[in-house]
């Protein structure tokens, strides 16, 4: 099992980039945190979702 | 009367408890972007006795940010580090204050934030929170980050909150109402996500975890 903002997903293992851009996360403005750590966005391609990881996908939208 | 340095910090002692107040007075916070959200953060922090507060921000005051940010008429067409830093020390006389009349980009941000206790996104363009935010993280792992996301509208005060994403990571707002056509900002509401950003940050340097 997977945790993606605080919700169970049971997906196939994938790079961190693939899952984000088939669930159409805007990349520049977004912020991942895999087992409470950065996960850098030149690594994104290169990190793989597994078994047991807690991933957090900020968004931000505009205004301030 | 104009109270003196010594009047204003036995007042604040008096006021938070001495060993609150020397918390707050030890702290150095970087405030990115002096905007809705920058400006009243800013305002509250200075309030509060934060010792030292880093200003950053390129741009000037004009009259379309009136309606939300802590600027006067009398200040428009002046850069929002100088004008900010004029109110500041108008309401917090003793405070410190270094101000950075720039665009903080990944080249930037390590320089302009490496002295800061408390690091406070106060952004209004998404993309630039993003750099921020990933940045801050990746450099700054030991340092606290709050930043916002969320306060377009008019829409319930309730829905405002603050989420511990992870132990340094805190987002401030409603997570998803953004400016567009027909949602603009309004200064309650900005204000509101402001002072969450405020409250967590004297939270933290009193210990709290969230």
């Amino acid at each position: 099992m997977i945790m993606i903002n605080g919700e169970e997903k049971n997906i196939d293992s994938q790079s961190l980039g693939d899952y984000l851009r088939s669930n159409n996360y805007n990349l520049m403005r977004i912020a991942v945190e895999i087992n409470g750590e950065i996960a850098p966005k030149t690594k994104y391609d290169e990190i793989f979702i597994k078994n047991g990881d807690k991933i957090e996908i900020v968004s931000f939208v505009g205004g301030g | 009367m104009f109270p003196t340095k010594e009047e204003w910090f036995a007042t604040l002692n008096e006021r938070h408890g001495e060993e609150r107040q020397s918390k707050f007075s030890a702290a150095t916070v970087a405030i990115c972007g002096l905007g809705g959200l920058g400006s009243n953060i800013a305002i509250m922090l200075a309030r509060a006795g934060i010792g030292k507060l880093i200003l950053i921000d390129f741009d000037k005051v004009d009259l379309s940010n009136l309606h939300r940010q802590q600027y006067k008429p009398s200040q428009i067409g002046k850069y929002k580090t100088e004008a900010l830093a004029e109110n500041l020390k108008e309401i917090a006389p003793y405070i410190e204050l270094q101000t950075h009349n720039i665009r903080l980009d990944e080249s930037n941000i390590e320089f302009l934030l490496k002295d800061a206790d408390i690091i406070c996104e106060a952004f209004d363009n998404p993309e630039a929170k993003a750099i921020l935010v990933n940045e801050a993280l990746e450099k700054f792992p030991k340092k606290y980050l709050i930043a916002a996301s969320g306060m377009a509208g008019l829409g319930s005060a309730n829905d405002i909150r603050t989420r511990k994403i992870s132990d340094k990571f805190f987002l401030c707002g409603d997570g998803k109402s953004e400016v567009k056509e027909g949602l603009s900002l309004f200064s309650s509401r900005v204000a509101l996500c402001a002072a969450h950003e405020a409250h967590i940050i004297l939270r933290l340097l009193l210990g709290e975890k969230d």
